[in-house]
């Protein structure tokens, strides 16, 4: 962790003098009987900063994402997190019983909030949506209402877990290129959690990768936007997360 | 439901266009005729002497005593009766149900005081109660109504608290994220997802009510449907026995397609599985 530390502190991106990290979670823990599935986890998170966690499956990154939502109070070292910051889940989680537009809108103040949903809506490119019921909608449109749930609170924090992990590839890519479009409007901090290597490159300004508890690899991506993997430096920083997820290729 | 697939010559008298008429109103019309061949039937053997009057009425002679009885406004009466029993004890029932699912569903320490009485209770068969609460309320109103009110308690109950424990934890958690309070989670996600819980347990109650009815109305009553039967037994009516049962039939159906209604309208949201 040490030797990591140092890539940690010093975000190449930020404008100096450094500004105050909207996520800082030191030595988070967590078990679940016997089992460590945070074992000291140190992380800050810059504004406007997209970091993405990579782990193999059961690695306890969606716990994290969990810890860092409030949605589990048994973690310990999660230190300060906004309070406008709001999540998108693999699943759309979307209310069934509400239209899409009511379930956008869900938890705003009142005033203004119809306005508001419809114009999130809009961005995602369901304002012909707005109207119709969850159940009726296909993946990835359902996946664009949940992002638009979560982006029309303005969080300064966007929580993501594998929220395109259930979706076809085409869909992918497409929801990738809006996500890129909405972080460069809305600029939160985003946190990924995903276990699709090239998602996080695409995405991301730094890739974490999460194992035995630790986080055991911080890289920076510096490669220019819009970023293709044929782009020189991707297949590298690629290699070198499959090799810390397990996955040996051979060699370039 | 036949749909017509291939454009037919718009000519009328053609053999093509009746078969697509008939394709159009086809499975409707098709499932009233078993039901009308048995009700001729019936008529016919009573009319060639094959069924004894005194056995079992012919339908027109159950048609004829609905015509005296309601000409001479009894039916209504005796319907009206029935009908506000039904509505009195349902209400209560399912009121209760409700609260109490509420209760147990939304707190462990509800759940551990309110479940094992209603899980006990809910074993003995409602109409055993019967004599106790002739003692407890007399041979009134009272113990009609509160014997329909305690047999519908049930289904609302268990359909409402399994709905309840049902829901998604994901969607609560969602619910969370999304800045809602206890209040808010209860109202936004927790009632409607229990909703489809609720009605299913209202459907089984509305039966239940109309059963409960019928057995607690043979008893003591100077008015209702079952006092009608009761006095046509006396007097060897078997027209008005049968035209009882068939508004007792009437009204259960009558009960299910209101609650079916409610269901559409309320559960919208729900794509329904039509079949395979």
């Amino acid at each position: 962790m040490t030797a990591l530390s140092s890539l940690t502190d010093a975000p190449v991106r930020l404008p100096a003098p450094l500004a105050q990290p909207v996520v800082d979670v030191v030595d988070a823990r967590r078990s679940f009987g016997d089992h460590v599935v945070l074992d000291g986890v140190d992380l800050a998170i810059q504004p406007g900063e997209f970091v993405a966690l990579l782990g193999r499956s059961g690695s306890g990154k969606s716990t994290l994402l969990r810890a860092i939502a409030g949605l589990d109070a048994e973690t310990s070292g999660i230190l300060s997190v906004p309070t406008r910051k709001a999540v998108a889940f693999q699943e759309h989680r979307l209310f069934p019983w509400m239209r899409v537009q009511d379930n956008v809108a869900l938890g705003l103040p009142r005033a203004g909030r119809r306005a508001a949903a419809a114009q999130a809506l809009e961005e995602v490119g369901l304002a012909d949506k707005a109207d119709v019921w969850p159940l009726t909608l296909s993946g990835g449109e359902a996946q664009r209402a949940s992002l638009a749930r979560a982006l029309v609170r303005e969080p300064e924090l966007l929580l993501l877990d594998e929220p395109f992990g259930a979706l076809d590839a085409l869909t992918r890519i497409r929801m990738h290129a809006l996500l890129v479009d909405l972080c460069r409007r809305h600029r939160p901090s985003v946190l990924l959690v995903t276990h699709d290597v090239d998602e996080a490159i695409t995405l991301a300004d730094r890739v974490l990768v999460l194992a035995d508890g630790r986080l055991s690899l911080d890289l920076t991506v510096d490669i220019p936007a819009p970023r293709e993997p044929t782009l020189p430096g991707f297949a590298d920083l690629r290699h070198q997360l499959l090799r810390e997820l397990g996955v040996e290729l051979p060699a370039l | 439901m036949a749909t017509v697939t291939a454009p037919l010559p718009d000519r009328v008298g053609r053999p093509g266009v009746a078969v697509a008429r008939a394709a159009r109103l086809g499975r409707g019309w098709r499932r009233w005729i078993s039901p009308i061949a048995i009700v001729l039937l019936w008529e016919l053997a009573s009319k060639a002497g094959w069924l004894d009057p005194g056995t079992l009425a012919p339908p027109s002679d159950v048609i004829s005593a609905a015509r005296e009885l309601l000409a001479n406004g009894e039916l209504q009466h005796h319907l009206w009766v029935s009908l506000g029993r039904v509505v009195k004890g349902l209400t209560l029932g399912v009121a209760a149900g409700t609260a109490l699912a509420l209760l147990a569903g939304l707190s462990r320490l509800g759940e551990d005081l309110i479940d094992p009485p209603v899980q006990m209770i809910r074993t003995v068969p409602v109409l055993a109660l019967t004599p106790l609460f002739i003692l407890w309320f007399g041979i009134g109103e009272s113990t009609k109504v509160l014997l329909i009110a305690l047999g519908t308690t049930f289904p609302v109950y268990l359909n409402t608290f399994a709905g309840i424990r049902g829901i998604d934890t994901r969607l609560i958690d969602a619910a969370r994220t999304l800045g809602l309070g206890r209040t808010a989670i209860i109202r936004q996600v927790i009632l409607p997802g229990a909703l489809p819980g609720f009605l299913t347990g209202l459907r089984y109650s509305a039966g239940i009510a109309w059963l409960v009815l019928v057995v607690s109305e043979q008893i003591n009553t100077t008015a209702g449907i079952g006092y009608l039967v009761t006095e046509a037994r006396g007097a060897f009516r078997t027209d008005v026995i049968v035209m009882c049962l068939v508004i007792y039939g009437l009204l259960g159906l009558l009960t299910d397609f209101a609650v079916r209604t409610i269901e559409r309208r309320a559960l919208a949201w729900r794509p329904t599985f039509v079949g395979v």
